[in-house]
């Protein structure tokens, strides 16, 4: 083309200016009327005053605003697990006004729950977990009608656990999901089912006194393309030796730990839920603002370490992840297919039995040995547990994982003195450390010594068969 | 004879269990390995599993010479599989966290 005039030129770029104007103010009309429109729906139903006064004080920050609030109201969440996570994360969910909310679980309410998972409660012992929340949360979100559904949020109840046979096909009539789980099993599945259904993940767990969370598959894409977010796989490619992983039965839990990670996840989740649509990048952990492909981060909670709180950058996808990349091994129709063994995956941690028969002993026949025939009780449960409740004259050496180290510990204890003329019984939580003790000290005698025994089932048997008053902790 | 580098060692998420029970560890390591190579994060854990673990549960920690499937090990608060692994080359003050997973909830 020829060269053209300069005033031809700023002729165009005059058009080229007002056609754009033109063009900013028709999309303009068009958001309006949608505003409008959305804004209508709004005060048509049934509650649109309660709905500005209930959700007011969030309403107005600008992070949220009507149009936050909308997005809210027309997403669907699903809680998998409604335990110490999911708990607080569903009240909150519910409580700014998610339009419908999954609650998935198998498990029934039990007592030893309670002190973590606040929507149960002492009256609901035994009741399935979803029906529990449900009960909770439409009492905090109902009014006036106590008979009928809270029309502000619509529950699905799932009274079941997740599973690869029922994963895809729930996944899939929600936006995103919230892995409240407690083990790697499901974390695992989660993850894949949240790729294989294209769904952002808000993972967390926690354990003693420590939290950690993760959003993952944020954005969410197809398998093999790099703007997606990494997923649980991409991170933890191999599940940990089953033997490292504690449960919060096992290992302890303050529920304002857990409950902190739970609030968390609703942060994250709404967060992510009412920001626009085309905020395609990863902002909700406040990274993800270059063109390179999106990468997680960690939170981590540490309740008695000062600072609290710190956040790990992770990676981005990892090109040969069995499950996002290009080239996976895990698929829809594997998992459809039942042939994926995610237990078989992470592997089960046996339940301890070295010991031959006659070296082990039940606690009723323990506890009607002669006082002169009992030797010495010792008991191998860490400090803590034994300073809850103990048998008399019982000594405690606390097993340290290791046969060397609990010897020295014991020969400190001067239990090990009397070699061969009193027997030992060993006693600890479950009857699993017990045996490991009792083999040590065995080893130790060359495999000779008879005089040493194990309480089969440790004190959770000692309850069920010997002492309804011993504690259950 | 190159000084040595301080290094700030964490362990978390109950792996704090296998180091004496202690979270932090401020700790100096040779500049340079046993092949004069400057030293890097492999070195450093083979340095821990030598000299700061008590536990002789080693395997909780490594397993066939490397860490465990279910720990992350982060370099100045990064993903280390961002900074190059067990490759990279410690720096004077340096912040080496070890994090268990955890999987309760």
């Amino acid at each position: 083309m020829p060269a053209a005039e300069p005033d031809e030129t700023l002729e165009a770029q005059k058009a080229r200016l007002e056609e754009q104007i033109r063009a900013k103010e028709r999309q303009l009309q068009t958001l309006k009327a949608n505003l409008l429109n959305l804004d209508q729906g709004i005060r048509n139903g049934s509650h649109a005053a309660d709905e500005y006064k209930r959700y007011g004080r969030q309403l107005i920050m600008p992070t949220m605003g009507l149009q936050g609030q909308l997005r809210l109201k027309q997403a669907k969440v699903l809680v998998v697990g409604v335990g110490g996570l999911g708990c607080p994360a569903a009240t909150y969910l519910a409580g700014a006004g998610v339009g419908t909310l999954g609650l998935m679980d198998g498990d029934v309410v039990e007592l030893s729950n309670l002190h973590r998972q606040i929507a149960h409660s002492t009256d609901r012992v035994g009741m399935s977990k979803a029906d529990s929340a449900y009960k909770s949360l439409r009492a905090l979100l109902s009014y006036q009608c106590l008979s009928r559904l809270n029309p502000l949020v619509e529950y699905n109840l799932h009274k079941f656990h997740v599973s690869p046979e029922n994963a895809l096909a729930i996944f899939n009539s929600y936006d995103l999901i919230l892995d409240c789980t407690d083990h790697p099993t499901s974390r695992y599945l989660i993850s894949d089912a949240c790729v294989l259904t294209g769904k952002t993940l808000v993972s967390a767990s926690a354990l003693k006194t420590e939290g950690q969370l993760i959003v993952l598959n944020d954005p969410p894409r197809p398998p093999g393309d790099l703007s997606g977010g990494p997923c649980y796989r991409c991170i933890f490619p191999k599940p940990p030796p089953a033997e490292s992983v504690l449960s919060c039965g096992e290992g302890g839990i303050l529920g304002p730990v857990v409950g902190t990670m739970g609030v968390l996840q609703a942060l994250e989740a709404i967060k992510l839920l009412s920001r626009p649509r085309a905020e395609a990048t990863p902002e909700s952990m406040g990274n993800g603002t270059s063109d390179e492909p999106p990468k997680a981060s960690m939170l981590m909670f540490s309740a008695y370490n000062n600072p609290q709180f710190r956040t790990a950058r992770l990676r981005s996808r990892r090109s040969n992840c069995a499950v996002c990349s290009s080239t996976p091994s895990i698929t829809k129709a594997s998992l459809d297919s039942g042939s994926l063994d995610y237990v078989a995956f992470c592997g089960v941690a046996i339940p301890v039995n070295i010991l031959p028969h006659s070296l082990r002993l039940s606690p009723t026949e323990f506890a009607i040995l002669p006082n002169a025939a009992r030797g010495t009780l010792i008991d191998v449960r860490d400090e803590t547990q034994f300073a809850i409740c103990a048998v008399p004259e019982s000594v405690n050496v606390p097993w340290t994982g290791n046969a060397a180290s609990w010897l020295a510990h014991a020969e400190e204890a001067g239990v090990l003195d009397d070699e061969d003329s009193a027997c030992k019984y060993i006693v600890c939580r479950f009857g699993n450390d017990s045996q490991l003790a009792a083999k040590a000290i065995i080893d130790r005698s060359g495999g000779t010594t008879e005089k040493v025994k194990d309480i089969k089932g440790g004190f959770q048997s000692w309850r069920e068969e010997v002492d309804p008053q011993w504690p259950d902790y | 004879m190159e000084r040595n580098i301080p290094l700030t060692v964490e362990f978390t998420g109950g792996l704090e269990m296998l180091f004496s029970n202690q979270r932090v560890h401020k700790i100096s390591i040779p500049a340079r390995d046993d092949r004069k190579e400057p030293s890097n994060v492999g070195f450093l854990i083979k340095h821990l599993c030598d000299n700061l673990m008590k536990d002789p549960r080693k395997e909780m920690f490594v397993i066939d010479d490397s860490i465990r499937p279910g720990v992350l090990v982060l370099i100045n608060d990064a993903d280390w599989e961002l900074e190059g692994e067990d490759r990279y080359e410690l720096q004077p003050n340096d912040n080496i966290v070890f994090v268990s997973t955890l999987h309760g909830g």
